[in-house]
């Protein structure tokens, strides 16, 4: 397994780790051992029956207790002895228990660490047409729970693993080696517990996933009652609200009731299952007391085995589970982390360097699926020039506004600047000379400095400033209770859609691109500011080539050529003047937007009806 | 290369645009370990299950009781049945028995305590969850409107759950405490002189754990902290990706994820490391219990004062008694988390619903749809009026446009048309009751609402349209679609109707939204329509369409429309401009237009809309109209 190589890479933790599990098995077994010697020595009034009892240990104990001379009393020197063992091998234990529980998490934490930080990576470099098809949300859970899946799996399950195996394995021999009948009863709550445990994890985990999800939908109903509280007022809902909700509640609650039954029922037939057994001991063990078989020591040596045992086999469930989830968000991460970007710089790729900013697309066509949304489109920019692209939703003009700075790349035909074509150089290159201003912008949970400051992050402010006031941002900034230091996003101030394109307009402005294209984004903004961010921008835009993409005729007039597009296709091109003159698509969309800012009375009263459908 | 260059100096000057993520509130802050008030109201949640709930004390008793007796019958095998040379076989097998009884009750009852607590404590999460939703269904707009969803959510998330955890630990802990009690009585009763001396090492464990809590505790909020920190940087780089990658930040953005990644990394290890600290100490101090027994235990069995029996309990015994301790130290946390859990709980339950229906409020089941606004005076803040001595009337049928500045009050207007706001003077009158007079619910029935951002639900297409009207049919959903024009494109959706929407209706356009919520009104069927219409633009086709179904939305009903669109302003039978809260003008639009007041002044700027008017201008035109006026 992949995560088991990772884990190698920690060599001597792991090491370290091996180490300490021997030996903590080695104290942890030792404890009933002497226990079980130190019942036998405070019945017996000489060490004899000790040794009798306890061959290994005591032969030790003898030794010393010869080093103490004749004089004392064997028995109590070997209470002494055995206490002292008994001390030492607890602390013996539990420290080798911490460095062991500390290797394993720390390398559990380390292979966290780098799973996480390739897995950013990996995000960071996926192309748009992989963000595109994903939802983020799942996204960012296998970056959450699957790499929390994995880590925890290498904490829990890899080192126990071993340590489980060495525990188990050597108190069962020693147990059966001791006395194989009363061996065998002792362990047989063995296989039915870890049986059970495993079995109900397994259960468990597959109900907490749906509880998860019934619990994420009644998130959402709350959310959204929450979110929408006006709309939920407006038609007097709250019966049907509450509804949704205890529909919603009550799904949870069964899963929850089912996964609180599956816990009792397993805890305490767990908990039966061994004391059956230690019942079992008792009374089998007894009658071998009684005919003088077993020491009463050795007895009490199984029940402590057993209790010692009970733990780990618990832990099997456990385990089992970690290996089930290690394996299945394993599996899901390396999905990710194994995929190729399908737009990454050429092995070859220079910089892209530019020398006027010239932008031509040759022939281009996209589509996903075989379905094309751009057909053999072609233009030039040259600096200083503005293009302008309109036409009806879905019609393609957005795709261009992707393909310029290759979020992707077209399946026919190709796009140069300065005659490099884009898929030569580096993407970093191109996308630092390329601003495209976006129709949505995601807001950073930061200042709305550092958000403006986003593609450079090192700007001076008075060039954040004044970025901000080139896109009629600086007056609302200023505004605002802290000002440029203010925090906005998901956790700040809320910006409308409006002052988000302006300041995706201002985010733009501080990458100082060579090349523009602003895709829809002044669509919120009203038609009175757009004029003056165009005014504003007219010296930055003196000597760059940009492309205007919008549905908005006001907002793409002036440029210097127009494009109108359809389903893909270049369907008209030229000046506004000659558009209108063509008297075509574009003159038709002219009249429906312009139309009640040039009216006579006449016109008027025909139209009047038309829209009222003679409803007044 | 231009890339390395941000990469290394990333590393000298922070970068800007580094989210801010520090712990919330509700991690940092540990409250009183005991409230009596908190403790009292949540008891009234709890006694709804007295009977179940006693079945689990006695259940949790019983467990307990035979969780202690289990090592003293061991006890008694040793020294009653296992005497040395006096080996007893019936004696042992009464043992035995003795032993199978106790086995039995314990494994009754600790199933019990697991099912009933556990069952309890969901359901009471549940009750309390509900309470505050419903609660929060009736409170009025002005404090949903001052209130932030994302707490209220964690009111209704993690609050409760912490309630519920707190049940739970209580339950337990109650059963820790006792078995805690049991064990050392019975260590004292089989003999108080090895008892006593076993259990000098408890206070060194107290008091260890005392010391080491706080510490651990701030090693783990700091671990949990950082973790949130490391998936909100996650979460936000994958949300925001476009932006990422158009703006090349990926570089910068790695290595600022790093710093995150690696900061939680330390915090981590660091809690690993306070957390397995325990270990080592909780062994020695069993190993020093053990070898007390052992030495002292077995001197006094050499001596003939006490039976090896007793020896064996007390082992059993010893491992016994750190867990309860373990177990009541964290319960502290739970108790103190649970505390400040609980006060936010009841501080939204406790918010005054201050519209609430009259006692005697009337239900009518018909209205004629007319709207009356007499000498309203309104406003949100005291002494600030929005809205001041108001009056207008809009009959049955007839569809007023508001027209009016941002600011200007027609927001407020609409909103008291459903009472989502009580007024300060004067009466808002619907279908000629004082909206005071009559339900809300009937309010609701009777007028709907269109907002500006439409706000859909997730499901499908179909429940959106239907929402809160349970009677209506499959052929009424389809003929609203059909009325607002959205049939069409509903159809084109590779499910129809029964297309699930995402997230407010992410993967439906604005104006696609537009028509659904339009057709939800219609569906709705209420006499009166108040509809606040969008003001982004929307592509002229979809507009155009927008339009049309206006025009069916109103057919037969009052309207009162906030209108931003000209063609919806001149459609309208009358139109009132307000401003800053008064009404200035009235009238149709011809007769507005000779007045030659704001209205004709703004109308002759030729903007498309009054929103794209630039407050210059507004500014003006409304000097200019007050010249002309006075």
């Amino acid at each position: 397994m992949r995560i088991t190589r990772m884990a190698l890479q920690y060599r001597w933790r792991l090491f370290a780790g091996l180490i300490t599990i021997f030996l903590a098995s080695g104290f942890q077994l030792a404890i009933p051992i002497l226990i079980g010697s130190a019942v036998d020595a405070a019945r017996s009034l000489d060490g004899n029956n000790v040794e009798i009892a306890n061959g290994m240990v005591v032969s030790a104990i003898d030794e010393i207790t010869g080093v103490f001379g004749e004089g004392s009393d064997p028995a109590k020197t070997a209470l002494i002895i055995i206490a002292v063992l008994l001390f030492i091998m607890s602390v013996g234990r539990g420290l080798s228990a911490m460095i062991q529980n500390y290797m394993g998490e720390s390398i559990g934490q380390a292979i966290g660490y780098e799973l996480r930080m390739l897995y950013y990576e990996k995000l960071q470099r996926l192309s748009f047409s992989y963000h595109a098809g994903v939802h983020t949300g799942d996204l960012i859970t296998r970056g959450i729970i699957d790499v929390e899946g994995v880590r925890m799996f290498v904490q829990t399950a890899l080192l126990r693993t071993v340590f489980l195996i060495v525990l188990i394995g050597t108190g069962m021999y020693l147990m059966l080696s001791e006395d194989l009948t009363l061996g065998l009863i002792s362990l047989s709550f063995v296989p039915f517990v870890a049986w059970r445990a495993t079995a109900a994890r397994l259960k468990l985990r597959s109900n907490w996933y749906q509880l998860q999800e019934r619990l994420s939908a009644l998130t959402k109903v709350m959310d959204e009652n929450l979110g929408g509280i006006r709309v939920v007022r407006a038609f007097a809902s709250q019966d049907h609200e509450m509804k949704k909700f205890d529909e919603a509640s009550n799904e949870t609650l069964a899963l929850a009731n089912i996964q609180v039954g599956i816990r009792a029922s397993n805890i305490s037939l767990m908990g039966v299952a061994f004391m059956l057994a230690m019942a079992a001991v008792l009374w089998v063990g007894g009658l071998k007391v009684i005919d003088g078989e077993l020491s009463p020591g050795e007895l009490t040596q199984f029940l402590a085995f057993m209790s010692i045992l009970l733990q780990p086999v618990r832990q099997i469930g456990m385990m089992i589970n970690g290996y089930a989830r290690g394996s299945a968000t394993g599996g899901r991460l390396f999905a990710v982390l194994d995929l190729v970007p399908e737009i990454q710089d050429k092995p070859d790729a220079k910089d892209l360097v530019i020398s006027k900013g010239t932008l031509e697309f040759h022939n281009v066509s996209f589509g996903y699926e075989g379905e094309h949304t751009l057909n053999g489109v072609s233009f030039k920019v040259e600096p200083g020039h503005t293009i302008g692209i309109v036409g009806p939703p879905g019609s393609g003009k957005s795709t261009i506004a992707h393909l310029v700075p290759r979020f992707y790349d077209p399946i026919e035909g190709y796009i140069t600047i300065d005659g490099q074509d884009l898929r030569d150089v580096t993407l970093d290159s191109l996308r630092k000379a390329v601003g495209v201003v976006e129709q949505d912008t995601f807001l950073f949970t930061a200042s709305v400095e550092h958000n403006v400051a986003y593609g450079d992050p090192w700007a001076p402010d008075d060039r954040i400033e004044l970025a901000s006031k080139y896109a009629q941002l600086g007056d609302y900034i200023e505004r605002l209770p802290s000002g440029y230091n203010t925090l906005v996003g998901e956790r700040g101030v809320s910006l409308s859609g409006g002052q988000r394109q302006r300041l995706s307009i201002a985010r733009s402005i501080m990458l100082k691109p060579k090349l523009i294209v602003f895709d829809d984004s002044t669509a919120s903004i009203d038609a009175a500011t757009e004029q003056r961010i165009r005014a504003a921008l007219t010296d930055l835009t003196k000597d760059r080539a940009t492309i205007i993409i919008s549905h908005r005729l006001s907002s793409l007039m002036h440029a210097d050529e127009i494009l109108f597009i359809e389903q893909g296709n270049i369907v008209e091109r030229g000046t506004h003047e000659e558009l209108l003159a063509l008297g075509g698509h574009y003159n038709d969309l002219y009249e429906l937007q312009i139309r009640p800012t040039e009216f006579d009375s006449a016109h008027r009263e025909s139209e009047g009806r038309d829209n009222d459908g003679g409803g007044s | 290369m231009a890339t390395r260059d941000v990469h290394e100096r990333s590393h000298e000057i922070p970068p800007k645009a580094s989210i801010k993520l520090g712990p919330t509130q509700d991690e940092e802050v540990f409250g009183n370990a005991f409230s009596g008030q908190v403790v009292g109201r949540f008891l009234k949640y709890v006694m709804a299950y007295k009977a179940l709930l006693w079945v689990a004390i006695t259940a949790v008793l019983v467990f307990t009781i035979t969780s202690i007796a289990i090592p003293l019958i061991v006890r008694n095998v040793y020294d009653d049945a296992l005497k040395e040379g006096a080996g007893d076989r019936s004696k042992l097998a009464v043992m035995v028995i003795a032993f199978l009884i106790a086995i039995g009750f314990n494994f009754v009852a600790n199933y019990l305590q697991e099912l009933i607590v556990g069952r309890v404590a969901e359901r009471i999460l549940i009750d309390m969850r509900r309470a505050m939703y419903s609660h929060l269904q009736r409170i009025s707009l002005s404090f949903m409107d001052k209130t932030e969803i994302g707490k209220l959510m964690s009111r209704l998330q993690g609050d409760v759950a912490a309630l519920q955890e707190f049940l739970q630990t209580a339950v337990f802990a109650l059963g820790d405490l006792v078995l805690l009690i049991g064990i050392i009585g019975a260590m004292i009763w089989l003999d108080w002189r090895l008892g006593l001396m076993t259990l000098a090492v408890l206070p060194t464990l107290f008091i260890i754990r005392i010391i080491w809590l706080p510490y651990a505790r701030r090693s783990f909020l700091r671990a949990r902290v950082t973790s949130s920190i490391v998936s909100g940087a996650l979460a936000e780089n994958i949300n925001g990706i476009r932006a990422v990658q158009g703006m090349s930040r990926e570089y910068v953005n790695y290595d600022l994820f790093d710093i995150r990644a690696t900061d939680n990394l330390k915090a981590a290890n660091r809690a690993s490391k306070f957390g397995v600290m325990m270990l080592p100490i909780v062994d020695t101090l069993t190993g020093a219990a053990m070898a007390i027994i052992v030495i002292m235990g077995g001197f006094f069995v050499l001596g003939g004062t006490i039976e090896v029996g007793v020896m064996v309990a007390f082992v059993l015994f010893v491992q016994r008694f750190f867990d309860p301790i373990r177990a009541l130290t964290m319960h502290y946390n739970v108790l103190q988390r649970a505390m400040a859990s609980g006060e936010r709980i009841f501080e939204v339950i406790d918010v005054p619903v201050d519209i609430a229906d009259k006692p005697n409020a009337i239900d009518p089941d018909e209205i004629d749809g007319s709207i009356k606004f007499e000498n309203v005076t309104f406003g949100y803040l005291p002494n600030q009026p929005i809205l001041k001595n108001i009056n207008f009337e809009v009959k049955p049928g007839e569809t007023v446009a508001l027209v009016g500045p941002t600011g200007s009050g027609k927001t407020s207007t609409t909103a008291l048309v459903h009472r989502f706001y009580d007024i300060w003077e004067g009466s808002v009158k619907v279908g000629g009751y004082d909206v005071r007079d009559v339900t809300q619910d009937s309010l609701g029935r009777h007028v709907s609402m269109v907002l500006q951002e439409p706000f859909l639900f997730s499901g499908t297409i179909f429940e959106n349209i239907k929402y809160a009207k349970d009677d209506a049919t499959r052929e009424d959903i389809v003929a609203a679609a059909q009325a607002v024009g959205a049939h069409e494109f509903i159809m084109k959706l590779p499910e129809g109707y029964e297309t699930e929407l995402e997230q407010r209706g992410g993967n439906l356009s604005l104006g696609q939204r537009q028509l659904i919520s339009f057709a939800r009104a219609i569906v709705a069927d209420a006499k009166i329509l108040v509809l606040d219409e969008a003001t982004a633009s929307i592509d002229s086709y979809t507009e155009m369409l927008i339009q049309q179904a206006l025009q069916r939305l109103m057919e037969g009903r009052t309207g009162m429309v906030i209108a931003h669109r000209l063609a919806t302003i001149r459609g309208a039978d009358r139109i009132i401009v307000l401003q800053d809260g008064e009404i200035i003008e009235m009238g149709n639009h011809d007769e507005l237009m000779e007045l030659g007041g704001l209205y004709s002044r703004l109308y002759s700027m030729n903007y498309a809309s009054f929103d794209d008017i630039p407050d210059e201008l507004i500014q003006q035109a409304t000097q200019a109209a007050e010249g002309t006026s006075t």
